[in-house]
Protein backbone atom coordinates (compact mmCIF):
# COMPACT_ATOMS: atom_id res chain seq x y z
CA UNK A 1 0.00 0.00 0.00
CA UNK A 2 2.48 2.54 0.97
CA UNK A 3 4.93 1.36 -1.83
CA UNK A 4 2.24 2.53 -4.21
CA UNK A 5 1.32 6.00 -2.70
CA UNK A 6 4.65 6.58 -2.53
CA UNK A 7 5.27 5.62 -6.24
CA UNK A 8 2.43 7.62 -6.99
CA UNK A 9 3.29 10.65 -4.96
CA UNK A 10 6.78 10.82 -6.21
CA UNK A 11 5.54 10.48 -9.83
CA UNK A 12 3.56 13.53 -9.09
CA UNK A 13 6.36 15.32 -7.32
CA UNK A 14 8.87 14.75 -10.42
CA UNK A 15 6.37 15.76 -12.95
CA UNK A 16 5.91 19.21 -11.14
CA UNK A 17 9.81 19.62 -11.02
CA UNK A 18 9.37 19.21 -14.71
CA UNK A 19 6.87 21.67 -15.42
CA UNK A 20 8.52 24.16 -12.97
CA UNK A 21 11.05 24.51 -15.89
CA UNK A 22 8.26 25.90 -18.15
CA UNK A 23 6.79 28.05 -15.46
CA UNK A 24 10.00 29.72 -15.09
CA UNK A 25 10.79 31.24 -19.08
CA UNK A 26 6.90 32.09 -18.52
CA UNK A 27 7.53 34.00 -15.72
CA UNK A 28 10.63 35.58 -16.58
CA UNK A 29 9.30 36.52 -20.14
CA UNK A 30 5.87 37.73 -17.74
CA UNK A 31 7.64 39.92 -15.60
CA UNK A 32 9.89 41.61 -18.64
CA UNK A 33 6.77 41.98 -20.55
CA UNK A 34 4.81 43.66 -17.96
CA UNK A 35 7.05 45.90 -16.96
CA UNK A 36 8.52 46.61 -20.41
CA UNK A 37 4.87 46.93 -22.17
CA UNK A 38 4.02 49.79 -19.81
CA UNK A 39 7.32 51.63 -21.09
CA UNK A 40 5.92 50.74 -24.15
CA UNK A 41 2.75 52.36 -23.39
CA UNK A 42 4.45 55.65 -22.02
CA UNK A 43 7.14 56.41 -24.30
CA UNK A 44 6.18 54.33 -27.81
CA UNK A 45 7.59 51.25 -29.16
CA UNK A 46 9.02 53.00 -32.50
CA UNK A 47 10.63 55.55 -30.66
CA UNK A 48 12.46 53.29 -28.13
CA UNK A 49 13.73 51.02 -31.05
CA UNK A 50 14.69 53.47 -33.18
CA UNK A 51 16.05 56.52 -31.29
CA UNK A 52 19.51 57.30 -31.90
CA UNK A 53 19.57 58.69 -28.37
CA UNK A 54 19.90 57.16 -25.06
CA UNK A 55 19.99 60.07 -22.27
CA UNK A 56 18.05 58.54 -19.50
CA UNK A 57 18.89 61.71 -17.12
CA UNK A 58 18.16 64.32 -19.24
CA UNK A 59 15.15 66.39 -19.28
CA UNK A 60 13.00 65.52 -21.48
CA UNK A 61 14.44 61.74 -20.97
CA UNK A 62 15.39 60.18 -24.28
CA UNK A 63 15.46 56.44 -24.50
CA UNK A 64 16.36 55.55 -27.73
CA UNK A 65 18.03 52.32 -28.12
CA UNK A 66 18.93 51.83 -31.26
CA UNK A 67 22.77 52.90 -30.85
CA UNK A 68 22.81 50.07 -28.04
CA UNK A 69 21.82 47.64 -30.21
CA UNK A 70 24.31 49.14 -32.90
CA UNK A 71 26.83 48.36 -29.97
CA UNK A 72 25.71 44.87 -29.02
CA UNK A 73 25.80 44.08 -32.91
CA UNK A 74 29.35 45.79 -33.36
CA UNK A 75 31.25 43.97 -30.26
CA UNK A 76 28.97 40.46 -31.17
CA UNK A 77 30.42 40.84 -34.55
CA UNK A 78 33.95 41.40 -34.44
CA UNK A 79 34.05 38.23 -31.76
CA UNK A 80 32.32 35.69 -33.81
CA UNK A 81 34.55 36.60 -37.00
CA UNK A 82 37.58 35.96 -34.48
CA UNK A 83 36.34 33.56 -32.80
CA UNK A 84 34.61 31.23 -35.76
CA UNK A 85 37.25 30.20 -37.42
CA UNK A 86 39.87 29.82 -34.46
CA UNK A 87 37.08 27.62 -32.34
CA UNK A 88 36.14 25.54 -35.56
CA UNK A 89 39.80 24.84 -36.69
CA UNK A 90 40.53 24.03 -33.19
CA UNK A 91 37.46 21.51 -32.09
CA UNK A 92 38.36 20.32 -35.61
CA UNK A 93 42.45 19.44 -34.01
CA UNK A 94 41.19 18.20 -30.69
CA UNK A 95 38.63 15.70 -32.29
CA UNK A 96 40.48 14.46 -35.27
CA UNK A 97 43.84 14.99 -35.10
CA UNK A 98 45.01 15.08 -31.16
CA UNK A 99 45.90 11.48 -29.57
CA UNK A 100 43.60 10.33 -27.03
CA UNK A 101 45.77 12.25 -23.65
CA UNK A 102 45.68 15.21 -25.54
CA UNK A 103 42.43 15.02 -26.14
CA UNK A 104 41.53 15.16 -22.94
CA UNK A 105 44.23 17.38 -21.69
CA UNK A 106 43.08 20.03 -24.27
CA UNK A 107 39.12 19.25 -23.45
CA UNK A 108 39.55 20.03 -19.69
CA UNK A 109 41.48 23.04 -20.74
CA UNK A 110 38.57 24.36 -22.37
CA UNK A 111 36.13 23.59 -19.89
CA UNK A 112 38.13 25.29 -17.63
CA UNK A 113 38.17 28.43 -19.94
CA UNK A 114 34.68 28.54 -19.18
CA UNK A 115 34.70 28.37 -16.51
CA UNK A 116 36.93 31.58 -15.58
CA UNK A 117 34.28 33.98 -14.12
CA UNK A 118 33.41 37.07 -16.67
CA UNK A 119 34.50 39.86 -13.99
CA UNK A 120 38.30 38.55 -13.82
CA UNK A 121 38.14 38.63 -17.88
CA UNK A 122 36.84 41.63 -17.73
CA UNK A 123 39.51 43.28 -15.25
CA UNK A 124 42.73 40.99 -16.92
CA UNK A 125 41.39 42.71 -20.10
CA UNK A 126 41.57 46.30 -18.47
CA UNK A 127 45.01 46.29 -17.42
CA UNK A 128 46.82 44.18 -20.32
CA UNK A 129 44.26 44.29 -23.51
CA UNK A 130 43.12 48.15 -23.29
CA UNK A 131 46.72 49.98 -22.74
CA UNK A 132 47.85 47.58 -25.18
CA UNK A 133 45.19 48.15 -27.75
CA UNK A 134 45.75 52.39 -27.41
CA UNK A 135 49.47 52.13 -27.96
CA UNK A 136 49.36 50.11 -30.37
CA UNK A 137 46.36 51.75 -32.71
CA UNK A 138 47.40 55.12 -31.24
CA UNK A 139 43.83 55.99 -30.05
CA UNK A 140 42.67 58.01 -27.68
CA UNK A 141 41.69 55.71 -25.29
CA UNK A 142 41.91 51.78 -25.63
CA UNK A 143 38.66 51.06 -24.02
CA UNK A 144 37.07 50.19 -27.44
CA UNK A 145 34.45 47.36 -29.56
CA UNK A 146 37.76 46.36 -30.56
CA UNK A 147 38.87 45.24 -27.13
CA UNK A 148 35.47 44.45 -26.35
CA UNK A 149 35.39 41.85 -28.78
CA UNK A 150 38.78 40.09 -28.83
CA UNK A 151 38.03 39.83 -24.82
CA UNK A 152 34.35 37.93 -25.75
CA UNK A 153 35.63 36.26 -28.67
CA UNK A 154 37.85 34.22 -26.31
CA UNK A 155 34.81 34.02 -23.93
CA UNK A 156 32.93 32.58 -26.68
CA UNK A 157 35.77 30.20 -27.78
CA UNK A 158 34.52 27.63 -25.07
CA UNK A 159 30.86 26.61 -26.40
CA UNK A 160 31.94 27.25 -29.89
CA UNK A 161 34.75 24.73 -29.53
CA UNK A 162 33.19 21.63 -26.92
CA UNK A 163 29.63 22.09 -29.22
CA UNK A 164 31.36 21.64 -32.66
CA UNK A 165 34.04 19.34 -31.56
CA UNK A 166 30.65 16.77 -30.24
CA UNK A 167 29.44 17.32 -33.90
CA UNK A 168 32.33 16.18 -35.66
CA UNK A 169 32.94 13.41 -33.30
CA UNK A 170 29.36 12.31 -33.97
CA UNK A 171 30.08 11.99 -37.33
CA UNK A 172 29.91 7.92 -37.81
CA UNK A 173 32.96 6.35 -38.78
CA UNK A 174 31.81 4.23 -41.64
CA UNK A 175 31.55 7.82 -43.74
CA UNK A 176 35.30 7.79 -42.64
CA UNK A 177 36.07 4.63 -43.68
CA UNK A 178 34.13 4.99 -47.40
CA UNK A 179 36.69 7.95 -47.90
CA UNK A 180 39.70 6.21 -46.57
CA UNK A 181 38.71 2.95 -49.21
CA UNK A 182 38.52 5.44 -52.34
CA UNK A 183 41.72 6.71 -51.20
CA UNK A 184 41.40 10.03 -49.52
CA UNK A 185 44.25 10.98 -47.37
CA UNK A 186 42.70 12.34 -43.91
CA UNK A 187 42.66 15.74 -44.50
CA UNK A 188 40.48 15.29 -47.63
CA UNK A 189 38.26 13.48 -45.47
CA UNK A 190 38.02 15.89 -42.92
CA UNK A 191 37.52 18.92 -45.04
CA UNK A 192 35.37 16.81 -47.81
CA UNK A 193 32.96 14.28 -45.65
CA UNK A 194 33.74 15.26 -41.80
CA UNK A 195 33.29 18.92 -42.03
CA UNK A 196 29.97 18.42 -44.22
CA UNK A 197 28.31 16.42 -42.11
CA UNK A 198 28.94 18.09 -38.51
CA UNK A 199 27.98 21.11 -40.55
CA UNK A 200 24.22 21.47 -38.57
CA UNK A 201 25.85 20.88 -35.60
CA UNK A 202 29.18 23.73 -35.99
CA UNK A 203 26.14 25.73 -37.09
CA UNK A 204 24.23 25.46 -33.69
CA UNK A 205 27.51 25.86 -32.15
CA UNK A 206 28.31 29.04 -33.54
CA UNK A 207 24.44 30.57 -32.66
CA UNK A 208 25.29 29.23 -29.00
CA UNK A 209 28.53 31.08 -29.03
CA UNK A 210 26.52 34.48 -30.81
CA UNK A 211 23.79 34.06 -27.87
CA UNK A 212 26.83 33.64 -25.20
CA UNK A 213 28.44 37.23 -26.61
CA UNK A 214 25.10 39.65 -26.52
CA UNK A 215 24.33 37.93 -22.87
CA UNK A 216 27.56 38.94 -21.81
CA UNK A 217 27.62 41.46 -19.06
CA UNK A 218 30.80 42.29 -16.96
CA UNK A 219 33.34 42.05 -19.11
CA UNK A 220 31.32 44.55 -22.03
CA UNK A 221 31.07 46.73 -19.43
CA UNK A 222 34.38 47.07 -18.01
CA UNK A 223 36.31 46.94 -21.59
CA UNK A 224 33.82 48.83 -24.14
CA UNK A 225 33.95 51.98 -23.05
CA UNK A 226 30.47 52.64 -22.30
CA UNK A 227 29.74 55.38 -25.00
CA UNK A 228 25.98 55.12 -26.56
CA UNK A 229 26.45 56.74 -29.65
CA UNK A 230 26.38 54.89 -32.69
CA UNK A 231 29.83 54.49 -33.76
CA UNK A 232 31.57 55.17 -37.02
CA UNK A 233 34.31 52.59 -36.29
CA UNK A 234 35.27 49.34 -34.76
CA UNK A 235 38.38 51.62 -32.47
CA UNK A 236 35.71 53.78 -30.81
CA UNK A 237 33.94 53.23 -27.07
CA UNK A 238 30.40 51.40 -27.48
CA UNK A 239 27.84 50.97 -25.21
CA UNK A 240 25.60 47.79 -25.24
CA UNK A 241 22.30 46.41 -24.26
CA UNK A 242 23.64 44.47 -21.26
CA UNK A 243 26.28 47.21 -20.06
CA UNK A 244 23.30 49.54 -19.74
CA UNK A 245 20.73 47.74 -17.76
CA UNK A 246 24.20 46.89 -15.33
CA UNK A 247 25.17 50.08 -14.85
CA UNK A 248 22.28 52.44 -14.82
CA UNK A 249 20.10 49.64 -12.54
CA UNK A 250 20.95 51.41 -9.04
CA UNK A 251 20.30 54.90 -9.86
CA UNK A 252 16.53 54.03 -10.95
CA UNK A 253 13.82 54.85 -8.84
CA UNK A 254 11.80 51.40 -8.88
CA UNK A 255 8.79 51.39 -10.67
CA UNK A 256 9.75 54.76 -12.48
CA UNK A 257 10.15 55.33 -16.26
CA UNK A 258 13.77 54.57 -16.57
CA UNK A 259 13.04 51.25 -14.58
CA UNK A 260 10.57 50.14 -16.49
CA UNK A 261 12.88 51.28 -19.69
CA UNK A 262 15.55 49.25 -18.69
CA UNK A 263 12.97 46.04 -18.06
CA UNK A 264 12.19 46.80 -22.17
CA UNK A 265 15.85 46.22 -23.04
CA UNK A 266 16.38 43.12 -21.07
CA UNK A 267 12.65 42.13 -22.81
CA UNK A 268 14.68 43.02 -26.62
CA UNK A 269 17.73 40.73 -25.19
CA UNK A 270 14.95 37.42 -24.27
CA UNK A 271 14.09 38.12 -27.19
CA UNK A 272 17.30 37.65 -29.40
CA UNK A 273 18.45 35.15 -27.52
CA UNK A 274 15.09 33.21 -27.54
CA UNK A 275 15.18 33.11 -31.31
CA UNK A 276 19.17 32.50 -31.03
CA UNK A 277 18.60 29.52 -29.21
CA UNK A 278 15.84 28.58 -30.86
CA UNK A 279 18.01 28.21 -34.28
CA UNK A 280 20.71 26.16 -32.38
CA UNK A 281 18.27 23.60 -31.02
CA UNK A 282 16.50 23.43 -34.16
CA UNK A 283 20.41 22.80 -35.82
CA UNK A 284 21.12 20.58 -32.89
CA UNK A 285 17.99 18.22 -33.53
CA UNK A 286 19.16 18.05 -37.06
CA UNK A 287 22.41 16.71 -36.55
CA UNK A 288 21.43 14.16 -33.86
CA UNK A 289 19.55 12.42 -36.50
CA UNK B 1 48.38 27.18 -65.22
CA UNK B 2 46.92 24.30 -63.14
CA UNK B 3 48.99 24.23 -59.92
CA UNK B 4 47.72 21.78 -57.25
CA UNK B 5 49.20 20.59 -54.29
CA UNK B 6 50.33 17.15 -53.48
CA UNK B 7 47.62 16.55 -50.84
CA UNK B 8 50.42 14.55 -48.82
CA UNK B 9 51.64 18.01 -48.46
CA UNK B 10 48.75 20.25 -48.48
CA UNK B 11 47.61 17.52 -45.47
CA UNK B 12 50.92 18.68 -43.24
CA UNK B 13 49.96 22.40 -43.89
CA UNK B 14 46.53 21.52 -42.62
CA UNK B 15 47.07 19.65 -39.49
CA UNK B 16 49.68 22.36 -38.66
CA UNK B 17 47.20 25.21 -39.03
CA UNK B 18 44.63 23.60 -36.90
CA UNK B 19 47.49 22.82 -34.10
CA UNK B 20 48.12 26.42 -34.38
CA UNK B 21 44.73 27.47 -33.86
CA UNK B 22 44.26 25.40 -31.04
CA UNK B 23 47.45 26.63 -29.35
CA UNK B 24 46.15 29.81 -29.69
CA UNK B 25 42.67 29.45 -28.12
CA UNK B 26 44.55 27.95 -25.35
CA UNK B 27 47.46 30.31 -24.90
CA UNK B 28 44.94 33.36 -23.16
CA UNK B 29 43.77 31.32 -20.69
CA UNK B 30 47.38 30.40 -20.01
CA UNK B 31 48.48 34.01 -19.73
CA UNK B 32 45.12 35.23 -17.60
CA UNK B 33 45.75 32.34 -15.60
CA UNK B 34 49.61 33.23 -15.36
CA UNK B 35 49.51 36.93 -15.23
CA UNK B 36 46.54 36.77 -12.01
CA UNK B 37 48.90 34.79 -9.95
CA UNK B 38 52.20 36.41 -11.04
CA UNK B 39 50.49 39.91 -9.93
CA UNK B 40 48.17 38.48 -7.10
CA UNK B 41 50.41 36.29 -5.03
CA UNK B 42 52.26 39.13 -2.60
CA UNK B 43 48.68 39.96 -1.32
CA UNK B 44 47.62 36.78 -0.44
CA UNK B 45 48.20 36.36 3.33
CA UNK B 46 46.20 35.15 6.62
CA UNK B 47 44.99 39.02 6.84
CA UNK B 48 44.09 39.15 3.92
CA UNK B 49 41.83 36.64 3.37
CA UNK B 50 40.09 36.66 6.75
CA UNK B 51 40.04 40.51 7.91
CA UNK B 52 37.50 42.97 7.40
CA UNK B 53 38.52 46.11 4.43
CA UNK B 54 39.97 49.09 5.79
CA UNK B 55 40.24 52.73 4.60
CA UNK B 56 37.55 52.77 1.68
CA UNK B 57 39.03 48.52 0.95
CA UNK B 58 42.04 50.49 -0.21
CA UNK B 59 43.89 47.98 2.88
CA UNK B 60 43.01 45.25 5.47
CA UNK B 61 41.43 41.62 3.84
CA UNK B 62 37.89 40.71 1.97
CA UNK B 63 36.42 38.31 4.48
CA UNK B 64 33.38 39.36 4.28
CA UNK B 65 33.27 39.22 0.20
CA UNK B 66 34.36 35.76 0.74
CA UNK B 67 31.69 34.35 3.37
CA UNK B 68 28.80 36.35 1.14
CA UNK B 69 29.78 34.65 -2.34
CA UNK B 70 29.74 31.03 0.38
CA UNK B 71 26.89 32.22 1.88
CA UNK B 72 25.09 32.65 -2.29
CA UNK B 73 26.52 30.20 -3.27
CA UNK B 74 25.66 27.07 -0.77
CA UNK B 75 22.00 28.85 -0.23
CA UNK B 76 21.63 28.38 -4.52
CA UNK B 77 22.93 25.02 -4.96
CA UNK B 78 20.69 23.74 -1.88
CA UNK B 79 17.41 24.70 -3.37
CA UNK B 80 18.77 24.45 -7.23
CA UNK B 81 20.09 20.65 -6.88
CA UNK B 82 16.78 19.20 -5.85
CA UNK B 83 14.38 20.72 -8.28
CA UNK B 84 17.06 19.71 -11.04
CA UNK B 85 17.39 16.21 -10.37
CA UNK B 86 13.71 15.52 -9.76
CA UNK B 87 13.25 17.46 -13.37
CA UNK B 88 15.89 15.24 -14.81
CA UNK B 89 14.65 11.68 -13.24
CA UNK B 90 11.32 13.11 -14.79
CA UNK B 91 12.83 13.53 -18.24
CA UNK B 92 14.69 10.37 -18.63
CA UNK B 93 12.53 8.21 -16.25
CA UNK B 94 9.08 8.77 -16.40
CA UNK B 95 8.56 11.54 -19.70
CA UNK B 96 7.01 9.76 -22.77
CA UNK B 97 8.09 11.52 -26.18
CA UNK B 98 5.10 13.90 -26.43
CA UNK B 99 4.16 18.00 -26.84
CA UNK B 100 4.84 18.49 -22.81
CA UNK B 101 8.31 16.66 -23.03
CA UNK B 102 9.78 18.97 -26.33
CA UNK B 103 8.23 22.11 -24.81
CA UNK B 104 10.06 21.17 -21.22
CA UNK B 105 12.96 20.57 -23.26
CA UNK B 106 12.95 24.06 -25.38
CA UNK B 107 12.31 25.77 -22.04
CA UNK B 108 15.45 24.03 -20.85
CA UNK B 109 17.19 25.27 -23.81
CA UNK B 110 16.06 29.07 -23.60
CA UNK B 111 16.32 29.41 -19.49
CA UNK B 112 20.42 28.13 -20.64
CA UNK B 113 20.64 31.06 -23.10
CA UNK B 114 18.92 34.04 -21.24
CA UNK B 115 21.51 36.61 -20.59
CA UNK B 116 22.64 36.42 -16.51
CA UNK B 117 21.87 40.24 -16.66
CA UNK B 118 18.41 38.78 -17.35
CA UNK B 119 18.44 37.07 -15.02
CA UNK B 120 19.22 39.57 -12.75
CA UNK B 121 16.60 42.20 -13.82
CA UNK B 122 13.64 38.87 -12.89
CA UNK B 123 15.26 38.00 -9.68
CA UNK B 124 14.98 42.16 -8.78
CA UNK B 125 11.26 42.11 -10.17
CA UNK B 126 10.14 39.07 -8.22
CA UNK B 127 12.26 38.34 -5.31
CA UNK B 128 13.39 41.63 -4.22
CA UNK B 129 10.15 43.74 -5.08
CA UNK B 130 7.32 41.56 -5.26
CA UNK B 131 8.27 39.15 -2.54
CA UNK B 132 9.62 41.65 -0.79
CA UNK B 133 12.44 39.43 0.26
CA UNK B 134 14.87 42.96 -0.61
CA UNK B 135 18.38 43.25 -1.73
CA UNK B 136 19.19 39.35 0.06
CA UNK B 137 21.73 36.39 0.12
CA UNK B 138 17.91 34.60 -0.05
CA UNK B 139 17.20 36.80 -3.71
CA UNK B 140 20.20 36.34 -5.10
CA UNK B 141 20.34 32.86 -3.66
CA UNK B 142 17.22 32.08 -5.29
CA UNK B 143 17.92 33.92 -9.19
CA UNK B 144 21.33 32.27 -9.39
CA UNK B 145 19.27 28.73 -8.69
CA UNK B 146 16.98 29.20 -11.25
CA UNK B 147 19.87 30.46 -13.37
CA UNK B 148 21.78 27.21 -13.08
CA UNK B 149 18.83 25.00 -13.02
CA UNK B 150 19.09 24.24 -16.88
CA UNK B 151 22.94 22.97 -16.41
CA UNK B 152 21.88 20.75 -13.40
CA UNK B 153 19.01 19.18 -15.32
CA UNK B 154 21.47 18.59 -18.54
CA UNK B 155 23.96 16.68 -16.67
CA UNK B 156 22.00 15.23 -14.08
CA UNK B 157 20.09 13.75 -17.01
CA UNK B 158 23.28 12.42 -18.75
CA UNK B 159 24.10 10.69 -15.62
CA UNK B 160 20.68 9.05 -15.68
CA UNK B 161 20.74 8.10 -18.59
CA UNK B 162 24.39 7.02 -18.63
CA UNK B 163 22.97 3.69 -16.15
CA UNK B 164 22.12 1.20 -18.31
CA UNK B 165 18.39 -0.05 -19.52
CA UNK B 166 18.99 -3.65 -18.14
CA UNK B 167 19.46 -2.22 -14.19
CA UNK B 168 16.13 -1.05 -14.19
CA UNK B 169 14.59 -4.48 -16.27
CA UNK B 170 16.52 -6.14 -13.84
CA UNK B 171 14.96 -4.35 -10.76
CA UNK B 172 11.27 -4.32 -12.22
CA UNK B 173 11.32 -8.00 -13.00
CA UNK B 174 12.19 -8.44 -8.79
CA UNK B 175 8.48 -6.97 -8.28
CA UNK B 176 10.71 -3.84 -7.11
CA UNK B 177 8.36 -0.55 -7.96
CA UNK B 178 9.24 2.06 -10.15
CA UNK B 179 10.33 4.65 -7.93
CA UNK B 180 12.17 2.48 -6.05
CA UNK B 181 14.13 1.08 -8.65
CA UNK B 182 15.05 4.56 -9.24
CA UNK B 183 15.92 5.81 -5.70
CA UNK B 184 17.71 2.55 -4.77
CA UNK B 185 19.11 1.23 -8.17
CA UNK B 186 19.33 4.46 -11.02
CA UNK B 187 20.12 7.41 -8.38
CA UNK B 188 23.04 5.37 -7.01
CA UNK B 189 24.92 4.71 -9.82
CA UNK B 190 24.26 7.72 -11.46
CA UNK B 191 25.41 10.04 -8.41
CA UNK B 192 29.15 10.60 -9.17
CA UNK B 193 27.90 12.16 -12.61
CA UNK B 194 25.39 14.24 -10.79
CA UNK B 195 27.84 15.54 -7.92
CA UNK B 196 30.35 16.85 -10.94
CA UNK B 197 27.49 18.41 -12.46
CA UNK B 198 26.90 19.85 -9.20
CA UNK B 199 30.36 20.46 -8.37
CA UNK B 200 30.81 22.53 -11.92
CA UNK B 201 27.78 24.83 -11.22
CA UNK B 202 28.85 25.87 -8.04
CA UNK B 203 32.13 26.66 -9.95
CA UNK B 204 30.54 28.78 -11.87
CA UNK B 205 27.85 30.62 -10.06
CA UNK B 206 30.41 31.87 -7.28
CA UNK B 207 31.93 34.15 -10.30
CA UNK B 208 28.70 35.55 -11.28
CA UNK B 209 28.24 38.83 -11.44
CA UNK B 210 25.42 40.02 -13.05
CA UNK B 211 22.73 38.22 -11.56
CA UNK B 212 23.32 39.35 -7.91
CA UNK B 213 24.26 42.83 -9.09
CA UNK B 214 20.58 44.22 -7.89
CA UNK B 215 19.82 41.04 -6.18
CA UNK B 216 22.12 40.24 -3.22
CA UNK B 217 25.39 42.12 -3.84
CA UNK B 218 26.51 45.39 -1.98
CA UNK B 219 29.17 47.71 -2.06
CA UNK B 220 30.60 47.74 1.25
CA UNK B 221 28.66 46.24 4.55
CA UNK B 222 31.02 46.68 8.01
CA UNK B 223 29.62 43.35 9.44
CA UNK B 224 29.85 39.94 8.49
CA UNK B 225 25.90 38.64 7.60
CA UNK B 226 23.58 37.23 10.24
CA UNK B 227 20.45 36.01 8.07
CA UNK B 228 19.55 34.92 4.92
CA UNK B 229 17.55 38.85 4.16
CA UNK B 230 21.06 40.48 5.08
CA UNK B 231 22.76 42.36 2.05
CA UNK B 232 26.35 40.90 1.52
CA UNK B 233 29.39 41.96 -0.43
CA UNK B 234 29.80 38.97 -3.01
CA UNK B 235 33.53 38.54 -4.40
CA UNK B 236 32.87 38.87 -8.03
CA UNK B 237 31.16 41.83 -7.52
CA UNK B 238 33.94 43.51 -4.79
CA UNK B 239 36.51 42.54 -7.80
CA UNK B 240 34.10 45.26 -10.46
CA UNK B 241 34.03 47.64 -7.53
CA UNK B 242 37.89 47.49 -6.60
CA UNK B 243 38.93 47.93 -10.10
CA UNK B 244 36.59 50.00 -11.88
CA UNK B 245 34.47 52.31 -9.06
CA UNK B 246 37.46 52.81 -6.58
CA UNK B 247 40.60 55.42 -7.84
CA UNK B 248 44.00 54.97 -6.02
CA UNK B 249 43.24 51.21 -5.78
CA UNK B 250 46.93 49.47 -4.76
CA UNK B 251 47.21 47.10 -7.79
CA UNK B 252 48.12 43.89 -5.89
CA UNK B 253 44.83 44.11 -3.69
CA UNK B 254 42.65 43.91 -6.96
CA UNK B 255 45.01 41.27 -8.30
CA UNK B 256 45.06 39.87 -5.28
CA UNK B 257 40.56 39.63 -5.11
CA UNK B 258 40.98 37.96 -8.33
CA UNK B 259 43.56 34.97 -7.69
CA UNK B 260 41.28 34.62 -4.67
CA UNK B 261 38.19 34.52 -6.94
CA UNK B 262 40.20 32.51 -9.65
CA UNK B 263 41.56 29.73 -7.64
CA UNK B 264 38.33 29.63 -5.70
CA UNK B 265 36.40 28.62 -9.22
CA UNK B 266 39.36 26.94 -11.25
CA UNK B 267 39.90 24.45 -8.03
CA UNK B 268 36.56 23.34 -7.92
CA UNK B 269 36.47 22.93 -11.59
CA UNK B 270 39.37 20.91 -11.55
CA UNK B 271 38.16 18.83 -8.96
CA UNK B 272 34.60 17.83 -10.98
CA UNK B 273 36.53 17.22 -13.79
CA UNK B 274 39.33 15.24 -12.50
CA UNK B 275 36.79 13.35 -10.79
CA UNK B 276 34.14 12.65 -13.80
CA UNK B 277 37.20 11.24 -15.64
CA UNK B 278 38.27 9.02 -12.84
CA UNK B 279 34.75 7.82 -12.74
CA UNK B 280 34.47 7.34 -16.06
CA UNK B 281 37.49 4.90 -16.13
CA UNK B 282 36.60 3.35 -13.09
CA UNK B 283 32.87 2.57 -14.26
CA UNK B 284 31.96 -1.59 -14.31
CA UNK B 285 29.73 -1.49 -17.47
Amino acid sequence: MLRKATDSIMEKVVFICGVMTIVFVVLIFGFLFKEGFSFFKDYGVFSFLTGKLWYPTSNPAMYGVFSLIIGSLLVTLGAIVIAVPLGIMAALYIAEIAPAWIRDVLKSGVELMAAIPSVVIGFVGMVTLVPMVRTVFDIPTGLTAFSGSIMLAFMAMPTIVSISEDAIRSVPWSYKEGAYALGATKWQTIRRIVLKNAMPGIIAAVMLGIGRVIGETMAVMMITGNAAHIPSSIFEPVRTLTATIAAEMGETVKGGLHYRALFAIGLVLFAITFIINFIADLFLNKNRK
Amino acid sequence: MNFKLNPKLSQKIAFSLLLMATIFVIIPVLIIIFNIIKNGYSAISWEFLFSMPKDGMRAGGIFPAIIGTLSIVLCAICITLPIGVLAAIYLNEYAKDNLLTRIIKLAIVNLAGVPSVVYGLFGLGIFVMLLNCGVSILAGALTLSIMELPVIITTSRAALNSVPYPFREASWSLGVSRWQTIRYVVLPNALPGIMTGAILSIARISGETAPILFTAAAFYVPHLPKSMFDQVMALPYHLYIISTQIPNMPKNIIFGTALVLLMLVLSMSLVAIVARIYFRKTRKW
